[in-house]
């Protein structure tokens, strides 16, 4: 093996392959069996994305708390939520990560950090700021990350989050997954300005823009930007202009995209391809190794699909429980 | 009223003030936020200048310093930063100066602090609470006047609060900043210098439980917030005109406690509910819709609601007096119900 030119060791080479794998396979499997008609509800789906969350959230503690957005799969994945609970929680089954009462919309696991998917755009930026301060508070260097999409960018609630968070010096950040699309709606007729950095500037906040199909880019800057953040240094913006493989949830027949556009950006722009042939062509890593976990991803996936499919339906005595602490 | 040893005259608003004092000195993870709750903070001049609008906070500043935020004009962000926290560890005290305020930041009360729980399968607890003045009387017009406690009341996973005297502010409001979920605590604004015995020490008035503040015979009285104290003023006018009524102190309006309600119509026969809100969807429907459910066979006559008219609150003083419901009219209702 060569010298390694990258910024992770092998391990952590391999361990951000596995993970943007194990999204990559896990969403593939949901746009299969949901069009199958196995999934309930509404899904929106994250592959293309996988080296924002991964490479975002590899600087992560588990203490550290992010809130999502809509598509919140990769992030859940990425925080360290189980993909088998997640599955069962999709399939609105017994065992999953919220006991299946939330379903892909709302999906979370408060032990892992993980806040939850959000059914409102915008809404998790208010929230990140709260888990910010908490961890300001507590004063042991935990930070908060606000995922938010192109579209959810233009919500007050994450305008004024940016100045709160500002004003208060938190340790939040702000990352806008910038896939080009508000639903059908194009990032360009949407978001008046032409750089994210420029709306972090008018809010008072360091903001940078990275290639989000780059991991090693993401990685990189995000680094920077959480130990700023650790370090009482205070909120940042962060752009990841990105792509989106699939609808803005399943089903959508995405009639406004042009013809080739997502064949073409699956040849070019997939941050997992992209990661793998940079990492191979270094010598790294081999191309055998990643083809095991391509493997092993493929039997996790299986293996939680059936357990989803094997899980019982919730108890209707469930309807009537978590309300409160008391019932 | 007899002083009880240990106990001093004090108004609604100081028990509020002392309620928080003794929580935030009891647990540092109570932290309070909120649009001048301090007042001046990055000004020129004094430091807690303000505490509050109405100067509720006035003096913690100078006790528990930093634990208490001066917030942007930002309710989404503070109210959600507050809710946020509490689902992080923290005990948040957030003030929504007033309720009229709940339409700019809802989403985070109903949507996210509301269902963190149920949508989390339980493994979330939010002890956020959000302080906000109700009410009409002040002349404060349409945006600052109303009782929008039927809004939050309607909402599973909240639980809503609106006391009537200082006594039972002090104790709900530390009721509410120890519990685990999410208290919309409605302080009316109208009540703010009225005085009552309360007691130096702390104490716990517990939620979910209404308080008989009157024993009568012919009628019950379900009420909460300032229609209690005018419902007392009807009481002592009936009584004149031997009408025995029974009043019950709400208190707590979610959760409801119903078997108290119940309980005074079964001995009664015959129900008033009053309430400060408009008519459509408020307390006095609910209360009136689960009562005839409840306990029909016990009403010896139908029930009547005495609310604000189905219209905002008006500016002009003669019309925010007829807007409010009055002594008179709670008055008139008992008498139509137990003739």
């Amino acid at each position: 093996m060569a010298d390694n030119p990258f910024p992770l060791d092998r391990e952590g080479l391999l361990q951000a392959y596995r993970t943007m794998r194990t999204i990559r396979g896990f969403e593939d499997r949901l746009h299969l069996n949901f069009a199958k008609g196995e999934i309930p509800g509404f899904v929106h789906l994250y592959a293309g994305e996988e080296a924002s969350a991964v490479g975002i959230m590899m600087h992560l503690r588990t203490a550290d708390r992010i809130a999502s957005t809509h598509r919140g799969h990769g992030h859940c994945i990425a925080k360290g939520v189980a993909p088998h609970e997640m599955m069962k929680e999709i399939y609105g089954r017994e065992g999953g990560s919220c006991a299946g009462k939330g379903g892909s919309m709302h999906i979370a696991d408060l032990d892992v950090g993980m806040m939850g998917a959000n059914g409102i755009l915008g809404a998790g930026a208010p929230l990140a700021c709260g888990a910010g301060l908490a961890a300001k508070h507590r004063g042991d260097g935990d930070i908060a990350i606000s995922f938010i999409g192109d579209g959810a960018s233009n919500q007050g609630t994450f305008l004024e989050s940016l100045n709160l968070a500002a004003v208060w010096n938190l340790p939040t950040i702000f990352v806008v997954e910038n896939n080009g699309y508000a639903e059908s709606t194009s990032r360009d007729y949407g978001v008046a300005v032409d750089s994210y950095i420029d709306r972090a500037a008018g809010f008072g906040l360091p903001g940078i823009s990275v290639d989000g199909t780059d991991f090693f880019a993401v990685y990189e800057a995000a680094g920077e930007i959480i130990d700023r953040a650790r370090n009482g240094g205070g909120p940042s913006l962060m752009e990841c202009e990105m792509v989106r493989f699939y609808g803005h949830f399943e089903g959508d027949a995405q009639t406004y995209r042009a013809d080739n556009e997502v064949a073409d950006l699956r040849a070019s722009r997939d941050c997992i391809a992209l990661f793998r042939g940079r990492v191979e062509g270094a010598e790294v890593v081999a191309a055998a190794e990643f083809d095991a976990i391509d493997a092993g991803v493929d039997a996790l996936i299986d293996d939680a699909v059936a357990s989803a499919l094997a899980a019982p339906e919730p108890d209707v005595s469930a309807l009537m429980t978590d309300v409160y602490v008391s019932y | 009223m007899t002083t009880v040893v240990g106990t001093r005259l004090i108004t609604y608003r100081e028990a509020i003030n002392e309620a928080l004092d003794q929580e935030m000195t009891r647990d540092p993870s109570v932290i309070v936020m909120g649009e001048d709750i301090v007042g001046g903070a990055g000004a020129p001049g004094e430091d807690d200048a303000w505490g509050g609008v109405l100067g509720v906070t006035k003096g913690l500043y100078g006790k528990h310093g930093d634990r208490l935020m001066d917030t942007p004009l930002s309710e989404s962000a503070y109210i959600g930063a507050a809710i946020g926290a509490a689902a992080s560890g923290m005990r948040p005290v957030a003030e929504l100066m007033f309720i009229d305020f709940l339409g700019v930041c809802l989403d985070q009360i109903f949507n996210q602090a509301a269902k963190f729980r149920y949508m989390f399968g339980g493994k979330a607890e939010t002890p956020v609470v959000i302080r906000a003045m109700v009410g009409a009387g002040l002349r404060a017009a349409a945006q600052h006047s109303q009782m929008l406690t039927p809004i939050v009341t309607h909402i599973p996973g909240l639980k809503v609060v609106c006391p009537s005297n200082a006594y039972d502010t002090k104790g709900l409001l530390i009721a509410s900043i120890r519990d685990n979920d999410p208290v919309i605590f409605c302080e009316h604004k109208a009540l703010y210098e009225e005085q009552a015995d309360v007691p130096e020490a702390s104490y716990v008035v517990p939620l979910g439980e209404a308080n008989v503040v009157r024993e009568g015979s012919d009628c019950s009285i379900v009420t909460y917030g300032m229609m209690v104290g005018r419902s007392l003023e009807a009481a002592a006018l009936l009584e004149q005109e031997g009408i025995s009524c029974e009043i019950v102190d709400l208190r707590t309006l979610s959760p409801l406690d119903l078997e108290t309600v119940t309980e005074s119509v079964e001995n009664t026969g015959r129900l008033v509910c009053v309430d400060e809100a408009n008519p459509r969807c408020s307390i006095a429907a609910d209360v009136s819709a689960q009562v005839s459910r409840d306990a029909f066979g016990s009403l010896r006559a139908g029930i009547a609601m005495v609310t604000a008219p189905h219209t905002p609150v008006p500016f002009s003083p003669s019309l925010e007096d007829a807007y409010i419901p009055s002594v008179d009219a709670i008055a008139g209702a008992v008498r139509a119900v137990t003739s």
